[in-house]
């Protein structure tokens, strides 16, 4: 199954999926610049990312713990998740996301 | 402003649970080491960013939480009587003459010592910074992520951002100094304590302060100088007179001034042996989370055993001249008696 993901300089990726991943690892598994620094944790929101406006209603609710992660993004939008919150399945084969600013590993990482 | 002058056989930038456990390995071996970390408490990213969120991978621990993994680890290390010194962020760290290094903290600390050790995980946490364009010209003028005089906010206009406990205590804190206060939020729940945001929204009633559901656009000014906030709301773009914008979105992990230090790096982290985790500086070494050699997996056991063969090669720099036999603690009495376990 494939996770379609938009980079931060808007690059367009056909990631390979696999079942009960989570879109977050996958996304890093390919190398692409996500920091996702709790590694899943749900305790740090760095794994943002935007959900094209045709696939959102596919995706479960955010839980009101993802909800109290997504304030402490400071570019958050309605079709704003955590990608470590968004499980792969057959359902979401082609789902669609961008890469949000505050996903991005820091600054003095990007210039070494 | 003057900080501490301090000598000593080892400082450990970072205190994680890495740079814990690197004490209880030096400790056997009679090295004295201090311990640098930018946040208030031990435990690095276990207590920062998951203390109650179980950890089930420590050897020995069927589960355990970030929180009960820290305390553990500084009740292990109590009888070696390492000091913290938390709330500084080291700077600078050069080698003298005499082959010592120099640390060196914001807090103008100096530190003296024949060895380091950084385990400093992913970095040092930081407020993060909203990624509005052309707010770093603002920074330390008009923009704070913290309060350090409460006094620099009377009578300003002030815009503070954020749904947590920091941007509830500050709108409270500091409404009664200044001019005006807007608080600024994604939506109209927040996280922080209930206490708080009913004092907050009773402000809001009384007008004494303005709510508003939405997020920051942009700013205006010149010269470092704000003049307002631009917000993004549901009913469009709003504009607010502001001289002090203060964002409150939590901690997030920056390498910081360790790409500053003239030592190897390898995608960001730090390039050790396998044999001592020494980095390309012969007496700096590094531990956990922030090294980087040829399969490394970052867990927190792999951190524990770093530090126990760092530990014996820290020991021969210290002391050349002392021959260090391996032991036990489960059958050694001078180790047990270090441990304060027999008399």
């Amino acid at each position: 199954m494939k996770l379609i993901v938009v980079d931060h300089e808007g690059n367009r990726h056909e990631l390979e999926a696999l079942e009960g991943w989570r879109a977050m690892e996958v996304i890093r598994d390919w190398g692409l610049d996500i920091k996702a620094e709790c590694g899943g944790a749900l305790s740090c929101a760095t794994c943002h990312v935007y959900v094209d406006e045709t696939w959102i209603e596919m995706l479960d609710a955010p839980s009101p713990e993802e909800e109290d992660m997504l304030d402490t993004v400071p570019d958050a939008e309605a079709n704003s998740r955590l990608s470590c919150q968004i499980l792969m399945s057959e359902d979401l084969d082609g789902l669609k996301v961008t890469l949000a600013p505050s996903c991005r590993n820091d600054e003095e990482a990007a210039r070494a | 402003m003057s900080g501490n002058r301090i000598s000593t056989d080892v400082v450990v930038i970072g205190a994680g649970p890495v740079g814990l456990f690197a004490v209880f390995e030096l400790g056997l071996l009679d090295l004295k080491c201090h311990l640098i970390d930018i946040l208030d408490r031990p435990g690095g990213q276990c207590t920062e960013l998951y203390p109650e969120k179980p950890i089930y991978d420590v050897p020995g621990f069927p589960i355990i939480s970030g929180q009960e993994l820290t305390d553990n680890l500084m009740k292990q290390i109590a009888p070696f009587g390492a000091e913290f010194h938390f709330n500084r962020m080291v700077t600078e760290l050069r080698k003298e003459a005499d082959g010592t290094f120099v640390i060196r903290t914001e807090a103008d600390d100096e530190f003296h010592a024949p060895v380091v050790v950084v385990a400093a995980g992913g970095g040092s946490f930081q407020p993060k910074r909203p990624p509005i364009e052309g707010i770093e010209a603002y920074e330390g003028t008009s923009v704070f992520y913290s309060v350090r005089r409460m006094e620099d906010f009377r009578d300003r206009d002030i815009v503070i951002v954020g749904g947590g406990d920091s941007a509830l205590d500050w709108t409270v804190n500091l409404q009664p100094l200044a001019k005006s206060l807007t608080l600024v939020h994604r939506r109209d729940e927040f996280r922080a304590a209930p206490a708080t945001v009913n004092e907050m929204r009773e402000l809001v009633e009384a007008g004494k302060m303005n709510l508003v559901i939405g997020q920051i656009a942009g700013l205006d000014g010149d010269d470092g100088r704000l003049s307002a906030v631009r917000l993004k709301t549901k009913d469009g773009e709003t504009r607010v007179k502001a001289d002090r914008l203060m964002p409150f979105f939590g901690l997030t992990m920056k390498l910081g001034p360790v790409a500053d230090w003239g030592l190897d790096l390898n995608d960001n982290l730090i390039a050790v042996d396998t044999a001592k985790f020494e980095s390309s500086i012969p007496g700096i070494f590094a531990i956990g989370d922030i090294n980087s050699y040829p399969g490394k997996l970052k867990l927190i056991l792999s951190g524990f055993h770093e530090a126990a063969l760092m530990a014996q090669a820290a020991k021969k720099i210290v002391d050349p001249d002392e021959k260090v036999i391996f032991q036990y603690t489960t059958s050694s009495t001078k180790l047990q008696r270090k441990l304060g376990v027999i008399s």
